[in-house]
């Protein structure tokens, strides 16, 4: 796959950058801390919310948010798409380093992550019953074939300029990686397809606990068109925000035809979501105006939004930008509400996350984003294309 | 434009295909109990509140005190099941109507928990007892999430936790004996037999006493149906039990995913098709850009 991407280049320290790593050293000390006291005295956490927001933002709103690999990557591959290719490597870069994110954040979270091995290994014991294992493993997976995706970039740069060993390393593979890639490229569609549904799945389990405007079988079908929304959605947001914080000349047109099928994708969620709650005789829920209605009509409100905008006589690139923020906030506010607001253990429980767990959570974003910036700025991930005028 | 709404209708309708089955198509057995399946039978209207089995439980478990409710470090007085505590005697009592209630796991026919563990940690054992093997377990706590009447508990306080929840006193049944709790209670509110004897001297009870109890057995039919059973003179909402679905949790969910995971055939198609498609569509690309 040749590609016409370059570094961005630059300062790398900026005053911004070294915000971010402060934040970033706060959360890895939080982080060690955690496992020095525990997570009763770490987190808000308790039996009757075994899980907060590092399952339900980081992992799951995070990898959703990641789903821009595996979006385009249904483009540009499925659909036969070539010339959005240039949207390809970015897009890969995101999504590798929010599941790592996402994988550190579930280590973080797990009670005794020393037993986390066992879990790929002991395919004896695996259930098969439990979503839970498989998106596990599956994320598992796909944190590797996504680096793989991304490998490219790293070694064209190293085959060229690297120290001696990595100049012939890569050398070596790239004609390798290249005729696999097929293969790891129909991986890295696979594995989402079956792990973001079984998010949704997971939260099945969760049964009459769950409130029964968010409880459906449809749930798999409605995190897998959501996670794909989202994915689009963080494309185009990602490709304005480079284009106007690094000067760059937005690929206009194909951004606007991506968060079109973002928006799109808003609708025919919130249409089967309706559907759905009409023919098992729980809309009704929806007409009381309590806790659980408002956040539904807040949901879906969000997820109509981005097509409003698009309405407008003129698509700018602030249209964009705020629509692709819209659905993003959407989709968080859906999978938010489906883990956490939606979820209810019984009288006397309540979760507000400690201020430590936000900041742990807090840490890793910023640690993702101090990564994706130094990446970009030193390895061929954007496409090269003409400095804006200005 | 057009053809990329067209593209995402597509993909999503292929996606629809793999991941998704309408739940009504799909019949998965209802689960009954294992023919060895033994369980315990509550009478709420026998019970007096001394929490012998509360005490007799811990000293069989070696379970510690907890002391963080009332008397503040003097009692070990527990107030619902937690990390300390398996077993627990509940008051509820509104105006002139009261009635206790324990608290243990129900160790249902199909249990929520079991069908949530990753690797098997929480598993149906012998007698049908939930048992918990902490080789097993990460401590990622969907056991917790997804039990309907909250049993699983996790041990919060420590750096290397647990899950912990009534195994059925599992070490004294491989000895012969009866569960601790049912062993000490002076008033035989809470008994130890075979489930199906249980059930039977349950409704026996409902007969003989009319007036006395609610007509229900709960956990006959509720959520599936659970090896513990419960008879009381008040409804069972207000003595904590939440949900009277005759569905198991995990019915919903293993009927959608067992349509689409069966033989783990939909995955391997998909990812043949995924492969195919962009076999077929590469040189194009290429020559495109």
């Amino acid at each position: 796959m040749q590609t016409h991407a370059q570094p961005l280049g630059g300062a790398l320290f900026t005053r911004a950058y070294l915000f971010l790593l402060a934040l970033g050293a706060i959360g890895i000390a939080l982080m060690i801390w955690r496992f020095a006291v525990g997570l009763g005295a770490a987190t808000g956490l308790s039996d009757g919310y075994p899980l907060g927001i590092w399952i339900a933002l980081d992992v799951v709103t995070g990898t959703a948010l990641a789903c821009g690999g595996y979006a385009v990557a249904l483009v540009v591959y499925i659909f036969n798409k070539g010339h959005y290719h240039p949207l390809v490597r970015p897009a890969i870069l995101t999504s590798a380093l929010g599941y790592t994110i996402a994988g550190t954040s579930v280590a973080v979270d797990l009670g005794r992550p020393w037993n986390m091995w066992k879990i790929p290994l002991y395919f004896w014991n695996w259930n098969l019953n439990s979503s839970l294992l498989e998106v596990a493993l599956c994320i598992m997976a796909y944190v590797f074939v996504l680096w793989i995706e991304l490998s490219p970039a790293f070694m064209e740069k190293w085959s060229v300029d690297g120290p001696p060993r990595l100049k012939r390393i890569s050398q070596r593979l790239l004609p390798i990686l290249d005729k696999a890639l097929i293969w790891i490229i129909a991986l890295g569609m696979l594995l989402p397809t079956m792990h973001q549904s079984s998010l949704g799945s997971l939260m099945m389990l969760a049964g009459p606990k769950l409130h029964p405007l968010w409880l459906t079988g449809w749930l798999p079908l409605f995190f897998l068109v959501t996670c794909l929304a989202m994915g689009y959605a963080v494309v185009v947001f990602e490709s304005v925000f480079s284009a106007i914080v690094y000067g760059r000349k937005p690929e206009f047109a194909m951004l606007r035809n991506l968060q079109k099928i973002a928006a799109w994708g808003g609708l025919f969620f919130v249409i089967i979501r309706i559907i759905d709650l009409a023919f098992s005789g729980s809309l009704h829920y929806a007409t009381t105006l309590d806790l659980y209605g408002t956040m539904f009509w807040i949901e879906n409100v969000l997820w109509l939004l981005p097509l409003a905008m698009l309405a407008g006589p003129r698509a700018n690139l602030g249209t964009l930008f705020r629509g692709a923020m819209a659905v993003a906030l959407a989709g968080a506010v859906y999978r938010f509400d489906t883990y956490l607001v939606a979820f209810n253990p019984g009288p006397g429980w309540h979760y507000f996350p400690s201020v430590p767990e936000m900041f742990i959570s807090f840490g890793l974003i910023a640690i993702e984003l101090a990564i994706y910036v130094a990446v970009v700025k030193r390895f061929p991930i954007l496409a090269a294309v003409k400095e804006k005028s200005s | 434009m057009n053809t990329d709404r067209r593209s995402f209708f597509k993909s999503i309708a292929a996606a629809a295909a793999v991941t998704a089955i309408p739940t009504a198509a799909i019949a998965r057995a209802k689960k009954t109990a294992p023919p060895d399946a033994v369980g315990l039978l509550y009478d709420a209207t026998l019970c007096i509140g001394c929490k012998a089995c509360v005490v007799a439980c811990k000293d069989a478990n070696n379970m510690p005190p907890d002391t963080s409710g009332y008397g503040r470090g003097l009692y070990d007085a527990p107030d619902s099941l937690n990390q300390y505590t398996k077993n627990v005697i509940q008051l509820y009592k509104d105006g002139g109507e009261t009635s206790y209630a324990k608290k243990q796991c129900m160790h249902c026919i199909d249990p929520a928990c079991v069908g949530a563990c990753m690797l098997g940690a929480l598993q149906k054992g012998k007698f049908g007892v939930v048992s918990y093997d902490v080789s097993k377990c990460v401590g990622c706590r969907y056991c917790e999430t997804v039990c309907p009447f909250n049993v699983p508990k996790f041990e919060w306080a420590k750096t290397a936790p647990k899950i912990v929840k009534c195994e059925l006193c599992k070490h004294r049944l491989a000895d012969g004996k009866e569960p601790a709790c049912t062993e000490v209670c002076p008033r035989k509110a809470v008994i130890f037999g075979r489930y199906t004897d249980l059930l039977d001297e349950a409704h026996r009870r409902l007969k003989a006493s009319p007036n006395k109890y609610v007509q229900k057995v709960y956990g006959e039919h509720e959520l599936g149906g659970t090896q513990v059973l419960y008879l009381s003179h008040v409804d069972f909402e207000k003595i904590g039990f939440r949900f009277q679905q005759p569905e198991s949790v995990p019915h919903l969910q293993q009927s959608v995913t067992h349509g689409v995971y069966k033989g783990f055939a939909g995955p391997v198609a998909l990812y043949a098709l995924l492969g195919a498609v962009v076999f077929r569509n590469r040189g194009k690309s290429e020559k495109e850009s």
